[in-house]
């Protein structure tokens, strides 16, 4: 990476350039998680960034979205080193924090990889400077799905709890299965209690989140 | 659980009307403070009732454990998330803790008084799965090293199994942070991986305290035969199943007939 300064002299403006050596990772076309949790494939960033391109104030953002420590980051890699996710995929844990430091606010909440974290901590517990990326990665997701970008098998998960009170509600099999075993048919969660799940909606109510997953109310 | 529990001194109640914990890596990815005041909310229901919570999960103790330190220690998250559950008669006092089975069994019960409620040691070679969210963020858990852990070795071994070795025992199931339904293939990637290196070391069965890392590895030897046609035929065990079978219990009793992987191979050897 290097920076050019350069004068100009009639208008006495500094235009700040940023050229990014190896930035397209996906073969030449970056694939993008658009506005309405679909992807698309795009053509790679040009080589030259100006500087007013940017959201300089994007990691304060990630800082007050949860991603605290994210400037502390000095991007020694210890944490894509670690990452399992990473070993398998195209997704880089190092790459996405510096990609977030720098303002690329769009590419960054667009990016389909930040949606392969497991959160096994395992960055977050090696990292020299306490970055917590584990946090940060948790904080992008929020900010993308508040943008609107979430996938639609997650606004499905969030469509479970929003109906029946379980990411994963129970099903006619494991009913099934719990009568075999000498329980009652419902556990004596939402499942058995209506007043239990109509109070979980009702909070969700109010955090807006049915609005924020795109719930429809039957 | 609801058999083993009071042969070991432990009376369990049930908190009506919980709900999802919520999910830690799933709904921290949506929005915090929704995940925050649902976990509230079941924290709620168990200090109505005046007692500790315990679950068989690592992503529900994730949730609980996590959502009890900050709101014990952040007024302002405390007092917001309050000002919601008083709507409903309910508040978050901050007078309970959260504890992982497996924290209850090695803390509380202790290794030897599980040692003395052996009845039927177990001469099986078990491949130990600590998972992540039981373990890490070490600064939420006072579970030691995430690093190299031993106590759920201990517990597995005081049954008279042995714990064996293998290639990145410490790596994640791959079900966690909203991954399994969102990329179900890359998921089941990572899972058998580890199987792979279990299979390797050859094992009878493997053990896991954690029911979402289960149902990865156990149904999810299901998916990996249906979807890149690998067999490993590994019997998944979730560790308080083994504890009931070195206490004598039926299998029936614990559930282990539904496993997805049969376990017949390791019923046959105690």
């Amino acid at each position: 990476m290097c920076f050019n300064l350069a004068l100009n002299a009639e208008k006495k403006v500094y235009k700040c350039s940023i050229s990014l050596l190896c930035f397209s990772k996906h073969h030449n076309l970056l694939t993008l998680l658009n506005a309405n949790g679909g992807l698309e494939t795009t053509e790679p960033q040009k080589k030259v960034i100006r500087l007013d391109e940017l959201d300089v104030g994007f990691a304060e953002a990630v800082a007050k979205a949860g991603g605290e420590k994210i400037n502390l980051c000095i991007q020694c890699g210890t944490c894509t080193a670690s990452c399992p996710m990473g070993r398998r995929t195209a997704f880089r844990t190092r790459q996405l924090i510096r990609r977030a430091l720098l303002g690329f606010r769009d590419e960054v909440l667009s990016d389909k990889d930040l949606w392969l974290c497991t959160t096994c901590y395992t960055c977050l517990e090696r990292c020299p400077r306490g970055v917590d990326p584990t946090d940060v990665i948790l904080a992008l997701r929020t900010m993308a799905v508040k943008s609107g970008r979430m996938l639609d098998r997650h606004k499905i998960v969030a469509g479970f709890v929003l109906g029946q009170g379980h990411a994963i509600p129970i099903d006619e099999t494991n009913r099934k299965v719990r009568v075999s075993l000498g329980l009652k048919e419902f556990p004596p969660t939402t499942h058995s209690h209506k007043d239990a799940l109509a109070e979980v909606q009702q909070i969700a109510k109010k955090m807006g989140f049915d609005k924020l997953v795109g719930y429809e109310w039957k | 659980m609801r058999n083993v529990a009071p042969k070991l001194g432990i009376e369990l109640i049930d908190m009506e009307g919980a709900s999802c914990c919520p999910a830690p890596g799933v709904f921290k990815s949506f929005d915090q403070p929704t995940w925050l005041a649902l976990a509230a909310r079941n924290l709620s229901i168990a200090e109505a009732e005046g007692v500790d919570i315990t679950t068989l999960c690592s992503g529900c103790y994730g949730t609980l454990k996590d959502a009890n330190i900050v709101l014990k220690e952040d007024s302002a998250k405390r007092e917001s998330v309050n000002a919601i559950l008083h709507e409903f008669k309910k508040e978050f006092q901050g007078n309970i803790e959260v504890k992982h089975f497996v924290e209850v069994l090695y803390n509380n019960v202790g290794v030897e008084k599980l040692k003395n409620l052996v009845k039927k040691p177990l001469p099986l070679t078990v491949a130990v799965h600590y998972g992540c969210h039981l373990l890490k963020p070490t600064k939420f858990r006072k579970v030691g090293s995430s690093e190299r852990p031993k106590f759920l070795d201990e517990l597995v071994e005081v049954l008279g199994a042995k714990s064996i070795p293998y290639k990145d025992k410490m790596m994640c199931c791959g079900a966690g942070g909203g991954v399994k339904a969102a990329t179900p293939d890359t998921s089941l990637d990572m899972a058998k991986e580890k199987l792979q290196n279990i299979k390797n070391v050859g094992v009878d069965c493997m053990v896991t305290p954690c029911a979402f890392c289960h149902l990865q590895y156990d149904r999810g030897q299901v998916d990996i035969q249906n979807k890149f046609g690998i067999v490993f035929n590994i019997p998944v065990l979730h560790y308080v199943q083994l504890l009931g079978l070195a206490m004598g219990f039926q299998p029936e009793k614990l559930g282990l007939r539904n496993n997805a992987v049969s376990v017949e191979s390791i019923l046959q050897k105690i």
